[in-house]
């Protein structure tokens, strides 16, 4: 396999900045912090110690610390975002993890509209930010929580909740 | 009836085996990577699940009737089902944070995601599994609990290769074993209709393979922890006694949170090395608990 492509079973650490680049397509870290600060208003100095990885074509993975580069593993870390497509999607994962940060395009849910939304159902949502990916919150114990990723479209939230992680709240 | 067999070990016996029938409360132990034990008790009692936290370890948390997986503080990943006496090993391991841990046969997680917590999420916590079939359970579940400094691998443990960390050996290994499972009989009545001594010597022959793999991977002056949930001498004793003898490595010390009994020097005429007195034995009826055996190794060089 030629030596800028892709290779799925593996995970490759993203390089610095896109001049560093190797494989084509593949986003650096710089853009990666760039896109959770501009997209969510998440610091770049959150990810300060965090390495970035891509295993599989756009799928990327947030790791606490370093390792060997590259490195033939089934995990590292936790999966934080699909790219390669027009819009980047966060995952569930890494918004529960890093969502608390996040200081735009955040839409806080009431009680039954977040039950509705770790269900997996979409709802009807008045909302007057961006559209796309957004980081859907709630209200727990006293505190607000990030539950998930929801896309708005159209006066709609759609949960992107994956199937495993549905629940009926009761 | 398998049980018969440990009458000599177990001065109260009759308790041990009235234990042995009752069902274990549901436990779960709170992710301090995700929320504190205060908030997590709130979001359960909000959610109108009765709780008392364990005497011996705050974290753990025994509800009074209903299972939370349908919970929120389940769906934000602050709590983790978990039968409570096996949150003993990770905590006789005692990682700390910085530092390159390795759990033998992670899936599916609970100790992983409980090692992790301990680690503060910082280090590198290498969760290794051979049953492919179990590792989406790992993986999953080290995600939901907000887990990033942990690498999944899926190899034998016996024949585990530090090659894709540039060789470098562990600070702490947990051992915590297939077994016969003897100890889960509260949780799994039918934990003992597969019984066979065949299985039990066949079962203890990868331990050894596994344990003595986890001393080598482990840096001179690291810290083994085995462990089981298993009753069976076969399986604990005789498998330190064997490690004792092939690798370089002492039994320690450790005091435990919990009611224990010493590890055994002596079963159908066998004898053991006599520090595997140092290990602990678990009844069901000394905690109200499931039953469980734990050991700390030292790694000499």
């Amino acid at each position: 396999m030629a030596e800028n492509e892709n290779v799925g079973q593996r995970f490759d650490r993203l390089p610095a900045t896109p001049e560093d680049r190797v494989v084509s397509g593949r986003p650096s870290r710089q853009q990666v912090l760039e896109w959770w600060d501009e997209r969510f208003g998440i610091p770049p100095s959150v990810f300060d110690g965090y390495s970035f990885w891509e295993k599989g074509a756009g799928k990327l993975w947030v790791f606490a610390g370093d390792a060997p580069d590259p490195i033939g593993v089934e995990a590292l870390g936790l999966t934080a975002l699909r790219v390669r497509q027009e819009h980047w999607k966060p995952t569930t994962d890494a918004v529960q993890r890093f969502g608390h940060h996040a200081s735009k395009n955040v839409v806080e849910l009431d009680d039954p509209a977040a039950r509705t939304f770790i269900a997996g159902d979409d709802q009807q949502l008045a909302w007057d930010g961006d559209w796309g990916y957004l980081i859907v919150t709630h209200s727990t114990a006293g505190e607000t929580e990030p539950l998930g990723v929801g896309l708005y479209l159209h006066g709609k939230l759609r949960s992107q909740i994956p199937k495993g992680r549905r629940r009926e709240i009761e | 009836m398998v049980l018969e067999r440990y009458r000599p070990l177990i001065e109260e016996y009759d308790a041990f085996r009235a234990a042995c029938e009752r069902p274990l409360p549901s436990v779960v132990r709170v992710n301090t990577l995700k929320a504190s034990v205060d908030r997590s008790r709130r979001a359960l009692d909000a959610g109108g699940y009765a709780h008392e936290p364990c005497e011996w370890h705050p974290e753990l948390l025994r509800l009074e009737s209903r299972r939370p997986g349908n919970s929120w503080p389940y769906v934000h990943g602050w709590i983790y089902g978990q039968e409570e006496v096996s949150a003993l090993p990770a905590l006789v391991l005692d990682p700390q944070p910085g530092e390159r841990v390795l759990d033998a046969c992670a899936a599916p997680g609970s100790k992983t995601t409980q090692l992790a917590a301990l680690m503060d999420d910082a280090g590198t916590l290498v969760a290794n599994d051979v049953n492919l079939g179990r590792l989406s359970a790992l993986r999953s579940n080290a995600e939901r609990c907000g887990v990033t400094n942990c690498i999944v691998t899926s190899k034998d443990a016996r024949s585990f290769s530090l090659a894709p960390f540039d060789g470098a050996q562990f600070d702490r290994v947990l051992v915590d074993v297939p077994c016969s499972c003897e100890g889960t009989v509260r949780k799994n009545p039918t934990a003992l209709d597969e019984w066979s001594l065949d299985r039990v010597k066949g079962t203890a022959g990868v331990q050894r393979g596994i344990v003595e793999r986890a001393v080598q991977a482990t840096r001179p002056g690291g810290t083994v922890v085995y462990s089981t949930c298993t009753f069976a001498p076969e399986e604990n004793e005789a498998v330190l006694d064997h490690v004792l003898d092939t690798e370089d490595c002492r039994l320690l010390e450790f005091d435990a949170p919990l009611e224990t009994r010493p590890g055994i020097t002596e079963w159908n005429d066998e004898q053991f090395d006599p520090s595997v007195e140092r290990a602990k034995r678990i009844y069901p009826h000394l905690n109200d608990t499931g039953g469980f055996f734990c050991a700390k190794l030292e790694v000499k060089s």
